[in-house]
C-alpha cells in the first residue's frame, strides 16, 4: 500500500464518520475566535437554545479592531474610539463571559493577533486539528496541525458539535530545496510560490511546505509560509514535524504537561508524509535563485524580484489577465517598465499574523538600527503581534531602535493590515507592508500596498523607496548612507 | 437558511478575475455584530464614488455609473456571472450575506475560492462552475442581450439560457440536498452525537494532552 502524506494521515486521524454522499465529520481539537467572526455564531447558538459542545478547546482574544497606541489603549475597552469597533469588542467580551470560554481580552499581556497567540501559547500543538473565523488559520499548519480558517456559520457548528462537515481536499507538495541568500526570508519564498502558482494554483489542495530551505527555517519562518497558503488559493498549509517543532512547544503554557509529554513526542513523529506518499502535485523551487519580492499589483500573484521591472500588460498571459494587470498599474499608479526600485513610498507597516513575531522584528530593528526613516515617509510602524513579543522586544532594546530610527512602536493587534481600526492608508499612498494582502481598499480606501519581508519593509522605511537588502549591510549601518541614496 | 429550488433572473456579468472579499464588502463594514444589512454596501468601494462607513444613508452617496450594478438594465439581477476565482482571500462570511442581502441567489463562474464557496452554500446561494468557455459565452450573451435571464433549476442540476439552450451543472450532492431543503447543518450533524461523543472517548485515550481539563 503507498504511504500516507501528512495531510492524509491528519484527515484519517480526525475522522469521525464518512457519510454517502462523500463529505466526512472531522473533529476539531482547537477552535480560536476573536471578535469579527464569532458574535453572529454566539447569536445562532443561543437562538437554537444550544451550548458549546467543549470549553476547554476554544480560547478568544481582540485583535482586528483594537486601537494600537499606547493612549487609547491604556483605557482599555473605553479607549476604542469608534462606537461600531468598541461594542464588538465588548460583544467578544460578553459572549466568552456567558459561555465560560477562556479569553485573553485587550490588556492581558497575552492578548494579540490570534495566529500569534496560539502558537505563543503552545495552544497550538502538532497533530490537532485547528480552526478559526479567518483565513489566516493556515499560519498553524507549521506545526504539523491540520489548521484552516472558516466562516461564522462553521465557527456556530463547531461551537455546536466540535466538527466540521468536510471533503477530503488534493494533496500538494512544495519542495524548496537549496539555500536562501542573505536577506531572503520565508516571506521572500512564499512569495516567490505564490507567484509561480498563482493565487487559485492551489485551490483545492493542502499545501505541505517541503524541501532543505523550509527544515533549515525557524518555527516562526514556517508560520510566515503557511500563513500565506491562502494566498496561494489553498486553505491548509502545512510543515512535517521535526526538532525544531518539538523544541519551540517545550514548557509553553498550553503544552502537555510533563506527565504527557514523551507520549505526545513520539505522537508528533509520526507526523511527516511518508517517503513513498503520493502527491497530486509536486511544484520545485531553487531557494538559492529566489530574490527578496516586492508585490507591484492587487493581487498577491502580481510579485517580482527587487530587481525586476514592473510588467507590460500585453506580454500578461490571456486577455482576463491582461485586464486585471492593466486595471492593477491603474490602481497601483505605477506603469510598465518602471523599475520596482523607483517606486516611492509613504508609509511603512511592520506588523500582522504573517511578520509580528520577534524574529521578524529582530531582522527589522538589524536593518533599522543606527539609521533613520526617510523624511518623505509620513508613517513607519512596528506593531508587534502580541503582546509577549512586545515584551520581549522591548526586553532585547528593538523598540528603542525603532523609535530612534524615527519609527513608531505600536500596542499588539492586527492593526494596519487590514485597516478596521484608526490605523490606515490614505487615497494613493503607497505602503511597503510585510502583512499578506494588497487588493484594492485592504489597508484603506484607495491605499496602496506592496507586500514584502519586514528586512525589506524597514530597508524601504530608510530609503524612501524599494531597495534590495542585500545591498544594505546590517553592519556599519551609520555610515553607509551612501550606499542607500544609490541602491 | 432560504430554500432553493428552482430561480428564473436577470443576469449582470461582472467581467473581472479573482474578485477578492476585501471587494465583496470591504472592512468597515464586519464591524456589524448582526447577519443581515450588508446588501446596501456590496461592492461598495465600485459601486460608489466616494469611501462608505457603517450606518451612513447609502442613498444620499454618488453612484459609479460605470459600475454594472448601477446600469439600469442590470437593475434587480439575482444571478451574478463572474470570473474565475471568484470569492478569493478572507473567510468573511460577510460576502455571501452581502452578495444574499443585495438580492442573488446564483453565481456563475469558471472558478471559486474554497472558503467562499463553502460559506455561500450555508446562506441558500447556489453556485456554478461551468468552463471558461462556457462561462465566455454567457458574457458574451448577457451584455448582447438586454433583460437576458436564466432559468436555474437545482433539482435536474441545468440552467435553460433564453434561447432555449440547456446547460448541466455538478452540485455536491450534501449541498444540493441542504439547499433544496433548506436544512441546518448543525441540527443535522447532531443527529451524530454519540458518534462525536465515541470518537471522543477514544481521541482522549489516545491522546490525553489534548484535553486540558477533567470531565
Amino acid at each position: 500500500m503507498a504511504g500516507q502524506t501528512l495531510y492524509d494521515k491528519l484527515w484519517s486521524r480526525h475522522l469521525v464518520k464518512e457519510r454517502d454522499d462523500g463529505t466526512a465529520l472531522i473533529y476539531i481539537d482547537r477552535h480560536l475566535l476573536h471578535e469579527v467572526t464569532s458574535p453572529q455564531a454566539f447569536e445562532g447558538l443561543r437562538l437554537a437554545g444550544r451550548k458549546p459542545w467543549r470549553l476547554d478547546t476554544n480560547l478568544a482574544t481582540p485583535d482586528h479592531n483594537v486601537p494600537t497606541t499606547l493612549k487609547e489603549r491604556s483605557e482599555g475597552n473605553a479607549g476604542i474610539v469608534d462606537p461600531v469597533s468598541r461594542i464588538q469588542v465588548e460583544t467578544l467580551d460578553d459572549n466568552c463571559t456567558s459561555f465560560g470560554i477562556e479569553e485573553f481580552r485587550i490588556n492581558d499581556a497575552r492578548q494579540g493577533i490570534v495566529h500569534v497567540v496560539g502558537p505563543e501559547q503552545g495552544a497550538t500543538q502538532p497533530g490537532m486539528t485547528v480552526v478559526c473565523g479567518d483565513s489566516h488559520t493556515a499560519t498553524h499548519g507549521a506545526f504539523g496541525a491540520l489548521a484552516h480558517g472558516i466562516g461564522t456559520s462553521e465557527v456556530e457548528h463547531v461551537l455546536a458539535t466540535q466538527c466540521l462537515i468536510q471533503r477530503k481536499m488534493k494533496n500538494m507538495q512544495v519542495r524548496v530545496e537549496g539555500e536562501l541568500g542573505l536577506g531572503v526570508t520565508a516571506k521572500d519564498i512564499v512569495l516567490a510560490v505564490i507567484g509561480k502558482i498563482g493565487t487559485a494554483g492551489g485551490t483545492g489542495y493542502a499545501i505541505e511546505f517541503a524541501g532543505s530551505a523550509i527544515r533549515d527555517l525557524s518555527m516562526e519562518g514556517r508560520m510566515t509560509i503557511c500563513n500565506m497558503a491562502i494566498e496561494a488559493g489553498a486553505r491548509v498549509g502545512l510543515v512535517a514535524v521535526d526538532e525544531t517543532t518539538v523544541e519551540y512547544l517545550r514548557r509553553r503554557p498550553f503544552a502537555p504537561s510533563e506527565e504527557y509529554w514523551d507520549a505526545a513526542v513520539a505522537d508528533w513523529r509520526e507526523l511527516v508524509s511518508d517517503d513513498d506518499a503520493p502527491f497530486d502535485k509536486i511544484v520545485e523551487l531553487d531557494a538559492a535563485a529566489i530574490e527578496p519580492q516586492v508585490t507591484w499589483g492587487t493581487s498577491p500573484e502580481m510579485v517580482a524580484g527587487v530587481g525586476a521591472q514592473v510588467p507590460d500588460p500585453a506580454a500578461a498571459g490571456d486577455e482576463t489577465v491582461q485586464r486585471g494587470v492593466s486595471r492593477a498599474l491603474e490602481y497601483m499608479g505605477l506603469h510598465a517598465g518602471q523599475q520596482i526600485t523607483d517606486i516611492q513610498l509613504d508609509k511603512v507597516f511592520i506588523g500582522s499574523c504573517t511578520n509580528s513575531r520577534i524574529e521578524d522584528l529582530r531582522e527589522a530593528a538589524k536593518v533599522a538600527e543606527g539609521r533613520k526613516v526617510a523624511d518623505s515617509i509620513k508613517l513607519a510602524m512596528v506593531v508587534p503581534g502580541s503582546g509577549l513579543v512586545k515584551r520581549q522586544a522591548e526586553e532585547e532594546g528593538l523598540d528603542k531602535i525603532f523609535l530612534e530610527a524615527g519609527f513608531e512602536w505600536r500596542e499588539p493587534g492586527c492593526s494596519m493590515c487590514l485597516a478596521m481600526n484608526a490605523d490606515k492608508l490614505g487615497t494613493g499612498e503607497h505602503c511597503a507592508s510585510t502583512s499578506n494582502r494588497n487588493f484594492e481598499g485592504r489597508q484603506g480606501y484607495g491605499g496602496r500596498t506592496h507586500l514584502v519581508s519586514p528586512a525589506m519593509a524597514a530597508a524601504a522605511a530608510i530609503a524612501g523607496h524599494f531597495v534590495d537588502v542585500r545591498d544594505f549591510g546590517a553592519e556599519g549601518a551609520a555610515n553607509d548612507d551612501s550606499q542607500v541614496q544609490e541602491a | 437558511m432560504r430554500k432553493f429550488d428552482r430561480h428564473q433572473g436577470l443576469v449582470a456579468p461582472m467581467d473581472r478575475a479573482n474578485v477578492d472579499t476585501d471587494l465583496i464588502i470591504p472592512k468597515q463594514f464586519l464591524k456589524s455584530i448582526k447577519r443581515t444589512g450588508f446588501g446596501p454596501n456590496l461592492f461598495d468601494e465600485l459601486r460608489y464614488l466616494d469611501e462608505g462607513y457603517p450606518g451612513q444613508d447609502v442613498a444620499t452617496r454618488p453612484l459609479n455609473p460605470d459600475f454594472v450594478l448601477n446600469q439600469p438594465r442590470y437593475q434587480g439581477a439575482s444571478v451574478l456571472l463572474a470570473r474565475r476565482n471568484f470569492g478569493c482571500g478572507s473567510s468573511r462570511e460577510h460576502a455571501p450575506w452581502a452578495l444574499e442581502d443585495f438580492g442573488f441567489r446564483v453565481i456563475i463562474a469558471p472558478s471559486f475560492a474554497d472558503i467562499f464557496f463553502n460559506n455561500a452554500f450555508k446562506n441558500g446561494l447556489l453556485l456554478i462552475t461551468f468552463d471558461e468557455a462556457t462561462v465566455d459565452r454567457l458574457f458574451q450573451e448577457a451584455e448582447a442581450e438586454e433583460g437576458y435571464r436564466l432559468d436555474v433549476d437545482l433539482e435536474s442540476q441545468q440552467v435553460i439560457t433564453p434561447s432555449g439552450e440547456t446547460l448541466t451543472f455538478e452540485v455536491d450532492a450534501f449541498r444540493k440536498q441542504c439547499l433544496l431543503e433548506g436544512l441546518d447543518d448543525i441540527g443535522l450533524t447532531l443527529k451524530d452525537a454519540d458518534a462525536i461523543d465515541d470518537f471522543e472517548k477514544r481521541h482522549r485515550q489516545a491522546r490525553p494532552w489534548l484535553f486540558r481539563q477533567a470531565g
